[in-house]
């Protein structure tokens, strides 16, 4: 593995007394797409949700062990959460718009972040929408409501939303289980062109998603990550027993 | 099989009603009675105000000054006081009770003990009697805060001190304020957790979610909180009996350091003391339509709101 953005040391979660992360250690390439795969209620999730810290907001989460992005340790008590979330972004299973205009929704993080120049504002929805492939679509209707959007377009436009605070790593967390499968493949076509300029990390219950878009893949099981290599590896040659049963489809 | 059913006298569909059955029908016939016996007390209440109150209704009861000892004339001073009650006392309440219910649904944690202790607060303030609030104004804002006032920035002169319409307002005020922090916290909690979520996962601060995306979208909450508040304290009249309500003022009030005439405590007053109580009461019951219409508009409008607010939740 070339360039690694985040590695992970011995990453353990607790829910309370319940653990459901167990040591995690892993490394996660830069510029590439990185699928985690695994049964449901494995923590794959809960993973995913370690690296922007959004575990941070549930009260009786404790969490051990060093997740370093660039070097720095995110749970540091000196890190500024808020920085973090600006260079790692994230789009949920459910889009989650803002009842606001297209626009509004997508200089939502530009506005936070200080940018108040409408010039500056217009060329930075532009882009955005750009990059998440719906420019075209949405271009004449800026100021309509994001609700009135499909649940694609919508999907899309979290994307957008994401990328207009310029992060250096999404995080999607099963971005099209709720879309159909027209949709889908644009959200995958959006995956693969993004990872030239982007880290992304890819949670997916879907096998042959992960396959078609990833470029390593990590399998996890009851909150431990079983093994973790180049897609390919891992979907015709697993080394664990673990991986192959779940890739044949015997469990999950 | 036949004869095995038959000896037992188990029959598959019976025909007979059982007990329950009348007792069921019972249970909703009284229901309905009581229902029907309410509507009814309410609309004959309603009749005769209206009908014994019709003859004064006008424009001009509305516009002008009481007369002649007020047994004849208007109830506008009376109407513009309580405007300007429920005006300041919603300008104290409004963004306290805000701010409150921010705190208890943002910002406490699950087993904070000072939140408990708020909610608890708001619960017993809800239930206090009207005349505990009025008797605390005296004390507090008029003998303490404003006795208080007075000798340190009068010199010791009269003028805080005594009731006038700023106390009365924030008397009024602690009444209304657990029903504008329910309110609100109820439209904060149909913002959706994953609303507050894509807010923070793009680099928002808790106070930034709150300000641009929580509190826009509760801004009909505050509203019927607003509503409600200022229906309960448009009628209320005990908090004001001995914080700033007057009987009669030759002009309307033109400081928060005067005194005021209310409605209610207007229709209270010449139901018991005035000099011709026969006389008055076409009056009295003029006034008493007109609090009547204004506090049903506003908890009506105030209702309305509430169930679009309800309906988006869904």
């Amino acid at each position: 593995m070339k360039d690694i953005k985040i590695k992970v040391n011995d990453l353990s979660l607790y829910y309370g007394e319940k653990q459901a992360l167990n040591e995690i250690t892993m490394d996660i390439p830069a510029n590439k797409v990185t699928a985690l795969i695994g049964p449901s209620g494995c923590g794959k999730s809960t993973f995913l949700r370690c690296i922007n810290r959004m575990n941070d907001l549930i009260p009786s989460v404790s969490i051990t062990g060093k997740m370093l992005v660039e070097g720095v340790d995110i749970y540091d008590k000196n890190v500024d959460v808020v920085n973090i979330r600006k260079k790692i972004g994230m789009v949920f299973q459910k889009s989650n718009p803002f009842p606001k205009s297209i626009y509004e929704n997508i200089a939502y993080g530009p506005r936070i972040n200080g940018i108040k120049d409408k010039t500056q504002l217009d060329e930075i929805v532009e882009t955005s929408l750009r990059k998440a492939a719906i420019w075209d679509e949405l271009k004449d209707r800026l100021d309509d409501s994001a609700l009135g959007l499909s649940g694609g377009q919508q999907q899309r436009l979290c994307i957008g939303r994401t990328l207009a605070v310029s992060p250096d790593i999404i995080l999607m967390d099963e971005p099209a289980s709720a879309l159909d499968p027209i949709s889908t493949s644009k959200i995958e076509e959006l995956v693969h062109e993004l990872k030239e300029q982007y880290t992304i990390i890819i949670v997916t219950h879907n096998m042959q998603q992960a396959a078609r878009t990833s470029d390593y893949t990590a399998f996890f099981y009851m909150g431990n990550l079983i093994e973790m290599g180049k897609t390919n590896s891992i979907f015709t040659k697993p080394v664990q027993k673990q991986t192959e049963d779940y890739i044949t489809g015997r469990f999950g | 099989m036949d004869k095995v059913l038959k000896n037992t006298g188990v029959h598959f569909f019976s025909s007979k009603k059982s007990a329950s059955d009348i007792k069921g029908k019972i249970f909703v016939g009284v229901t309905q009675l009581a229902v029907i016996l309410i509507i009814a007390i309410l609309f004959i209440i309603l009749g005769i105000i209206v009908y014994e109150g019709r003859a004064k209704f006008s424009w001009e009861f509305i516009s002008s000054f009481p007369t002649n000892g007020m047994t004849e004339g208007g109830i506008f001073p009376a109407l513009i006081g309580t405007f300007i009650l429920v005006i300041v006392m919603s300008i104290a309440a409004v963004p306290f009770g805000t701010i409150t219910a921010l705190y208890l649904t943002e910002y406490a944690s699950e087993n904070s003990k000072f939140a408990a202790a708020v909610r608890f607060s708001v619960r017993t303030l809800a239930v206090v009697p009207s005349i505990i609030f009025g008797l605390f104004g005296l004390g507090f804002f008029i003998q303490f805060l404003g006795a208080g006032a007075d000798t340190a920035f009068n010199g010791g002169q009269l003028r805080w001190g005594q009731p006038n319409i700023l106390w009365a307002s924030l008397t009024m005020s602690l009444l209304t304020l657990p029903v504008i922090i329910v309110s609100v916290e109820e439209a904060l909690k149909t913002i959706p957790r994953e609303l507050r979520e894509a807010s923070l996962a793009l680099g928002a601060t808790k106070w930034q979610t709150i300000k641009k995306v929580v509190l826009p979208g509760s801004v009909s909450g505050i509203m019927t909180g607003t509503i409600l508040a200022v229906s309960r304290g448009a009628g209320e009249v005990a908090p004001i009996l001995f914080t700033g309500a007057a009987y009669y003022l030759a002009t309307l009030p033109g400081s928060l350091s005067d005194q005021f005439m209310n409605l209610g405590y207007h229709i209270y007053i010449m139901s018991t003391q005035s000099s011709d109580v026969e006389k008055t009461m076409p009056i009295q019951f003029a006034t008493t339509l007109v609090l009547l219409i204004l506090t049903l508009s506003l908890n009506i409008v105030a209702v309305i709101i509430r169930s679009r607010i309800r309906r988006k939740a869904k």
